[in-house]
C-alpha cells in the first residue's frame, strides 16, 4: 500500500508541474500582456513601460523557471491588478468556493444517494421515474438560468434570501441550491447502474436467500461494491466544484475562486491566473489521488493491479 | 423502508428550513444614510497612479484630492489644495498651496506632500500606469511650506486638465513609509469621504471626512456612508435595485434600460467615449484597396450610422462627423460629412476601379458583436465583404500597432478628459497607435499639443480634423452613453467623464 501511494504522489506532482508549464504559456496565447495591464486607452508607451516593469520582456522559459521556483518556496508573486500577494489574494477567496464547493457535494451526495439506491431497487417504478426526472432536469436546465429564476422568486417577490454577497450562511443557501441540483444527476444515475449491478451479482443473491432483510443487503454488501465507481467520479465533481463554479459565483456575487480567476485571466494579471491554476491542479491531483486510495482500501485487488 | 424515510424527511427539513427563514429586511438605504452601489467589475488597488479601470478611479476621487478641480458643468478649473496658480514661464507653473487641511490620517497638508508625491510618481520604476499623466512633468520644487513649483520637462497643452483632481496628493511621511502598496491596502487622503472597509475588489465602505476642508470646490458631501460593492452579473444588480438594495448602478445595456424604466428610475446621459473604425497605415501605403481614399470615402458612405447609432447606441448617442468626441476643447465640427448614400458609394468604388467590390478585413475589439454586424451587413450592400474578426482588446491593439490590421474598429474614451489632446494625438501624432502616419497631421497636432495660446490649438486641431476628415482617415461613429438605475429617493447626477460624483448626492 505505501509503494502504491508513494508512485500515486510521484505522478501526481509530475501532472501538477505539466499543468502549472501549459498553463502559462497558455496564459501569454489571449495577447500582449503588457498591453492587456496597460488597460484601454494605455499607450505604446504605456505598454512598454510595463513590459520592462513586470519583465515581460524576458523569453518565456526564463520567466517560468523564475515563477515556478518562486512558487516552489511558496512565493506566488505579486498581483498586478491588486498590488497584493497574490497567496493572501488567494487566501481570502478560498474559503467562500471552499463552502460553496463541499457544502454543494455533500448536499448533492446526500441527495443521490438515496435516490440512486431507491431507483436501483425498482427499475422503471415511479421512484426511478421521479429520479430520472430530477436527473435529467437538472442536466437540462442552465445554472444561471435556475439562478436568476430563485433570485428573482426567493429574492425579490418574498424577500426571503439574501440575493448577492456571502455576508452570512444565508447568502449560501441558492448558491448552495443551484449547484448541487447541477452536481446531483451525474452522481445519481452512477448510483443507480452500480446498484442494478450490484443487485444482480451472486453475492446479493446469497445474501438474500440466507433470510437477511434488504436494508442490511443493501446497506452492507452492496453498498461497497457500487459505490467504488463513484468514488472516481466524486473526487472529479468535487474538484469541479472546488475549482468554484464562475457562473454561479458570477450570479450570486460570490467573491470565489472562479470568478477570480476568469476575471484575473481577462485582465492578464498573470501571477493570480497562474497561482489558480497551480492549486487547483494540485486539489485535483490530490483529490483523484484520494479517490485511489479509497478505491484500493475498499477494494484489495486494485492494490495488486 | 429506511432509506425512504431518510430522504423523505432530508426533503422537508430542507423546506423547512428556507420556509422558518425570516423576511429580510429591505435595506432602507436614505433611512440609514448609507448609498449603495455596485459595479460590474472589481476595482483595483487604490493607488490612483497605477490604475486604469473606471471603478477604482471613481473610489479614488472620493479618498484623493489634486491640485485643482474642474468643474464639468462650466469647464472652468477651481482651487482645490493649491488656492492659485500661475505660469511663471511657459515651463514653470507655481502653486500656493491651501493651510489648514488635513489628511484622513490626521496630518497637516502642506508642500512636502506634493514633493514627494509628485517627484515619486514621475520616476518610470514607479510604474504610473498612464505615462501620459506624468511624463511632462521634470520635477517639483519647493519655495516655501505653501509654495511650489512643478517644472515641465516638456510643453504640455494638457497639463492643468491633469493635474485637475488627475494626479491625487498623498501624505509624504506615510507614502515615504509605505508606498504604493500602502496607498493601495489602507489609502489616506484628503478627499470627501475617508476608506474604512476593504475586501480589495469586492466591497469598499467610505464614510463622509468631517474635517474635509472649507471651501473645497467638491463641497460637503450631504450622504454620510457609501457601501460600493462588485456584482458581476447585471440582472443580480437590478434584481437588488427593485428590491431596495442597491441605490446605484450602470452601464445597463440600451435594451435592458427600456424594460427597467417601467419599475426603477433609469437616467441617460452621454460620455466622452466614442465608437471609431480606423483605417491603417495600407491607407497612406499603396497597393491596397483602402489605398484609395475613394474607397474609404465609399465605405463611409455605405455605413448606415445614424441607423447603428439609433438602435445599437442608446438615447443620448449622435452620429459623429469629427474624430473626436464634441464635448472636448478643439473638436472642430466644421469638417467634410459623409452621409449615408450606398448609391454614391456604389459610385465612388466603380470610379476608382472596384465595382466588385473587395474583401476587407475588419477587426473588433470593445464592441458589441451586433454593431460590428451591422456595419459589416452595409458594407455588404455595396459590395465590400467584409472579414470580421472579433480579438480581445490587447490582442487586438497588438495586432494594429504591429501594422497587421486593415480596419480597426474599438473605442476610445480619451481618459474622460474634455480636450482633443488626449485623442488627436494618440491616433494622429506619430505614436506606435498612429498606423496613418500623415507627417503633415502630426506636424500640426505637435504645435497645438505643446501651446499654451488656446487659439494657436484651436486652429492647429480644426486643420488636423478637417484634413482627416478629407482624407476619410477615420470613420468616426457615435458617442457612447450610459444608463444609470437609481433609487427613486436619490438625487444624482451624470458627468460626460464617467466619474460618479457621489459627493454631490443627496436623498430626496
Amino acid at each position: 500500500m505505501f509503494r502504491f501511494l508513494l508512485k500515486r504522489l510521484f505522478v501526481a506532482l509530475l501532472v501538477a508541474l505539466a499543468v502549472s508549464s501549459i498553463s502559462f504559456s497558455l496564459a501569454y496565447l489571449s495577447g500582449d500582456p503588457a498591453i492587456a495591464i496597460a488597460g484601454a486607452g494605455g499607450s505604446a508607451k504605456d505598454a512598454e513601460l510595463v513590459r520592462q516593469l513586470y519583465g515581460f520582456d524576458r523569453p518565456i522559459i526564463v520567466q517560468y523557471t523564475d515563477w515556478i521556483g518562486q512558487a516552489l518556496q511558496g512565493n506566488l508573486g505579486t498581483s498586478y491588478y491588486f498590488s497584493m500577494p497574490v497567496s493572501q489574494i488567494i487566501a481570502e477567496r478560498i474559503p467562500v468556493t471552499l463552502v460553496l464547493g463541499s457544502v454543494s457535494f455533500i448536499v448533492a451526495l446526500l441527495l443521490a444517494l438515496p435516490l440512486g439506491i431507491m431507483a436501483a431497487l425498482k427499475p422503471n417504478g415511479v421512484l426511478d421515474r421521479i429520479a430520472l426526472l430530477i436527473a435529467v432536469s437538472g442536466q437540462a436546465v442552465p445554472s444561471f438560468w435556475l439562478g436568476l429564476i430563485l433570485i428573482v422568486v426567493f429574492g425579490v417577490w418574498w424577500n426571503l434570501l439574501p440575493i448577492s454577497g456571502a455576508d452570512s450562511w444565508q447568502g449560501f443557501v441558492l448558491p448552495v441550491v443551484v449547484l448541487s441540483y447541477y452536481a446531483l444527476p451525474t452522481l445519481m444515475r452512477l448510483m443507480r447502474a452500480s446498484m442494478i449491478d450490484v443487485l444482480q451479482a451472486n453475492y446479493v443473491r446469497t445474501a438474500r436467500s440466507k433470510g437477511l432483510g434488504m436494508t442490511t443487503v443493501i446497506l452492507r454488501h452492496g453498498l461497497r461494491n457500487a459505490i467504488l465507481p463513484l468514488v472516481s467520479v466524486a473526487a472529479v465533481q468535487l474538484g469541479i466544484l472546488l475549482s468554484g463554479s464562475i457562473v454561479i459565483e458570477s450570479v450570486f456575487a460570490l467573491n470565489g475562486l472562479g470568478r477570480l480567476a476568469w476575471e484575473s485571466l481577462l485582465r492578464s494579471d498573470l501571477p493570480v491566473v497562474q497561482g489558480i491554476i497551480l492549486i487547483l491542479s494540485l486539489v485535483y491531483v490530490l483529490l483523484t489521488t484520494l479517490a485511489d486510495l479509497i478505491n484500493a482500501w475498499l477494494d484489495p485487488r486494485i492494490r495488486e493491479a | 423502508m429506511l432509506t425512504k424515510r431518510t430522504l423523505l424527511s432530508t426533503l422537508v427539513g430542507a423546506t423547512l428550513a428556507c420556509a422558518t427563514l425570516a423576511p429580510l429586511p429591505a435595506l432602507a438605504s436614505k433611512a440609514e444614510d448609507t448609498l449603495n452601489v455596485a459595479f460590474s467589475s472589481e476595482p483595483e488597488a487604490l493607488d490612483t497612479y497605477k490604475i486604469a479601470g473606471r471603478e477604482g478611479l471613481i473610489l479614488s476621487r472620493h479618498i484623493y484630492d489634486g491640485l485643482l478641480y474642474k468643474d464639468l458643468d462650466t469647464g472652468e478649473f477651481k482651487p482645490a489644495l493649491a488656492e492659485s496658480w500661475a505660469f511663471t514661464d511657459p515651463m514653470t507653473i507655481e502653486f500656493k498651496l491651501r493651510q489648514g487641511v488635513k489628511f484622513h490620517n490626521g496630518a497637516d497638508f502642506s508642500a512636502d506632500d506634493v514633493l514627494t508625491t509628485l517627484n515619486t510618481v514621475v520616476k518610470p520604476d514607479y510604474g504610473t500606469r498612464y505615462q501620459i499623466s506624468v511624463d511632462w512633468i521634470d520635477r517639483v520644487e519647493k519655495i516655501d511650506a505653501y509654495t511650489v513649483r512643478i517644472h515641465m520637462a516638456k510643453p504640455f497643452a494638457g497639463a492643468v486638465e491633469m493635474l485637475a483632481d488627475a494626479l491625487p496628493i498623498y501624505p509624504h511621511e506615510y507614502f515615504a513609509a509605505n508606498g504604493s502598496a500602502g496607498m493601495s491596502a489602507t489609502p489616506v487622503g484628503t478627499g470627501p469621504y475617508q476608506l474604512v472597509e476593504q475586501t480589495p475588489g469586492v466591497r469598499y465602505v467610505l464614510e463622509r471626512f468631517e474635517q474635509h476642508y472649507a471651501g473645497s470646490p467638491k463641497g460637503q458631501p450631504a450622504i454620510g456612508r457609501i457601501v460600493a460593492r462588485t456584482i458581476p452579473e447585471m440582472n443580480t444588480q437590478y434584481a437588488e435595485l427593485m428590491s431596495g438594495q442597491l441605490d446605484w448602478i450602470w452601464r445597463i445595456p440600451p435594451d435592458q434600460a427600456s424594460k427597467l424604466e417601467r419599475r426603477v428610475n433609469i437616467v441617460n446621459a452621454p460620455i466622452m467615449r466614442i465608437a471609431y473604425v480606423n483605417f491603417a497605415r495600407a491607407a497612406n501605403e499603396g497597393g491596397y484597396a483602402i489605398s484609395d481614399v475613394r474607397v474609404r470615402q465609399a465605405i463611409i458612405h455605405a455605413v448606415n450610422r445614424e441607423q447603428i447609432a439609433k438602435v445599437f447606441g442608446g438615447a443620448a448617442s449622435e452620429v459623429l462627423n469629427s474624430a473626436c468626441n464634441p464635448a472636448q476643447f478643439g473638436c472642430e465640427q466644421d469638417v467634410t460629412r459623409y452621409d449615408y448614400n450606398p448609391d454614391k458609394a456604389r459610385a465612388l468604388l466603380q470610379e476608382a476601379g472596384l465595382a466588385d467590390g473587395f474583401e476587407l478585413d475588419m477587426t473588433f475589439a470593445a464592441m458589441p458583436r451586433p454593431v460590428a454586424e451591422a456595419v459589416a451587413a452595409d458594407l455588404a450592400k455595396v459590395g465590400i465583404r467584409v472579414n470580421l474578426n472579433e480579438n480581445q482588446y490587447a490582442a487586438a491593439v497588438q495586432k494594429w500597432r504591429e501594422g497587421s490590421v486593415p480596419a480597426l474598429f474599438s473605442n476610445w474614451g480619451s481618459y474622460g478628459i474634455g480636450d482633443v489632446v488626449f485623442i488627436q494625438s494618440n491616433f494622429f501624432g506619430g505614436g506606435a497607435d498612429d498606423q496613418i502616419a500623415d507627417a503633415d497631421i502630426a506636424a500640426l497636432l505637435q504645435v497645438a499639443d505643446t501651446s499654451n495660446d488656446r487659439e494657436v490649438r484651436k486652429a492647429n486641431y480644426s486643420q488636423a480634423l478637417k484634413k482627416i476628415a478629407d482624407r476619410a482617415y477615420w470613420m468616426p461613429m457615435y458617442n457612447f452613453n450610459i444608463n444609470y438605475g437609481l433609487a427613486d429617493d436619490l438625487n444624482f447626477q451624470p458627468h460626460p467623464d464617467e466619474f460618479a460624483r457621489w459627493w454631490l448626492a443627496s436623498w430626496k
